[in-house]
């Protein structure tokens, strides 16, 4: 069974259908080709597959397709303007936030999301929003100052 | 996944009207937390699944005559912001805080977390312990259900096929009260609890005039230590009172054993939870 669906993705309005089953993070991948939102554990764990539900994270892994009609929805891709990265993604890279890079796309969407909330976080804060985003390089610190780093310059 | 047909209602009514359509082939779904992860791993295979997410007025938090209604629809996350719930009940803000990540909490709904009937849920051993009452339409009205009524076994409830819960209503408890919810994670800060326990004692002076004490994770449903609660009622508070009362919760709690535990270490752990959430709440209640 199939529906079509509308919504926005990164600011372009699109079309498809989808097969009823098919998780938004699938129809992301594969009927989109945006292939930056990963997945890791597939049960809402992990974070890899994080992206905005008009402007909420959400675990796309566990959300499906269908939830999307209608709504807007932010992947990594949609963060960078052309060639310029988002703030969050150069914090990412001056401040070494991430080492294999595959749970990267989850760290900086959901890293974003705190920052459009709540601006200049306390450690304890960016801990506990970002304590749903593994990292199996362990590369906790570095992510903490990469955060750290983009709220800081945004005072500047 | 197998296919089903996805329906969109925008009323309650509309959503009872698709539910007699397909009998007990169709599910409702909301957030989806739990009901995506069990359809992925085909442990249920509906023809049809009815989605909540369009129906209006089912998100709202508002205060009513001494308690507080909360939408069905209403996120983790937003019962965990609500000023209202934090302002008047801030021990379920609390509550709805410790579950999972902040990720999840803007997925799942309070309908969902009690139609799940998970016993290793936070938010309906707060809820059981503050005697909170769920609201349910189903083909023939509106019921009421009290919380210890609701749960009926092992990710069960007592609704009936055809039903919706449409919100819960939490009465705020009385001037003199004080609240804890404590959450026992030996292994990840999101994880689900080896042992959770709220607690809700009532003051007069330095006596307890009423406690009511709930436990999760220890059980096929959330549960009530009714043997510890009698043993507070009228009495002085004391350290050796408290840990009396986690004693008497042994024998009340029913555990599986695990990864998160024996039976016989969560029976132990039960105890000590249960001694720390009353130190607290009765810290709580005699604060000025």
């Amino acid at each position: 069974m199939t529906r079509l669906i509308r919504f926005t993705v990164n600011g372009l309005a699109h079309e498809v259908e989808v097969p009823t089953s098919r998780t938004l993070l699938d129809c992301l991948r594969n009927d989109l080709g945006l292939t930056g939102s990963k997945e890791g554990c597939g049960v809402g764990v992990c974070g890899a597959c994080t992206v905005l539900l008009d402007g909420r994270m959400i675990s796309s892994c566990i959300a499906l397709a269908v939830f999307a009609d209608g709504h807007d929805v932010t992947t990594v891709e949609g963060l960078a303007e052309d060639e310029r990265l988002h703030p969050v993604q150069q914090a990412f890279v001056d401040a070494g936030g991430f080492q294999c890079g595959i749970c990267t796309p989850g760290q900086v969407v959901s890293a974003k999301a705190l920052l459009d909330e709540n601006p200049h976080p306390s450690d304890d804060e960016i801990r506990e929003w970002m304590a749903g985003n593994l990292c199996r390089c362990t590369g906790y610190y570095k992510i903490l100052e990469s955060i750290r780093t983009a709220a800081d310059r945004s005072r500047a | 996944m197998n296919g089903f047909d996805y329906r969109v209602p925008r009323t309650v009514d509309e959503a009872l009207a698709i539910l007699r359509e397909y009998g007990e082939d169709a599910r409702v779904i909301a957030g989806g937390t739990a009901l995506v992860t069990m359809l992925r791993q085909r442990l249920v295979r509906p023809a049809c699944l009815v989605s909540l997410r369009d129906v209006q007025g089912l998100d709202r938090i508002e205060a009513a005559n001494g308690a507080l209604r909360v939408g069905a629809l209403v996120t983790h996350r937003q019962a965990e912001t609500s000023p209202l719930v934090r302002e008047r009940i801030p021990v379920l803000a609390e509550t709805f805080r410790r579950v999972a990540t902040v990720r999840i909490r803007h997925m799942a709904t309070l309908g969902g977390a009690l139609a799940h009937a998970d016993p290793n849920q936070d938010p309906p051993v707060t809820l059981l312990a503050l005697g909170a009452r769920v609201q349910v339409s189903g083909a023939g009205g509106q019921r009421e259900l009290a919380m210890d009524e609701f749960f009926r076994d092992y990710y069960e409830s007592a609704l009936e096929p055809g039903e919706i819960i449409t919100g819960v209503t939490v009465p705020v408890p009385p001037a003199g009260s004080g609240a804890a919810f404590v959450k026992f994670l030996p292994r990840t800060a999101d994880d689900y609890a080896t042992v959770a326990v709220a607690a809700i004692v009532t003051s007069d002076g330095d006596r307890c005039r009423d406690a009511r004490i709930a436990l999760g994770s220890v059980g096929v449903t959330p549960l009530r230590g009714r043997a510890a609660e009698a043993l507070l009622s009228g009495e002085r508070f004391s350290q050796g009172l408290a840990e009396a009362a986690g004693e008497a919760v042994k024998g009340e709690v029913d555990p599986l054993s695990d990864h998160r535990g024996s039976a016989g270490y969560k029976r132990d752990m039960a105890a000590v939870m249960v001694r720390r959430a009353l130190t607290q709440a009765w810290e709580a209640a005699r604060r000025p």
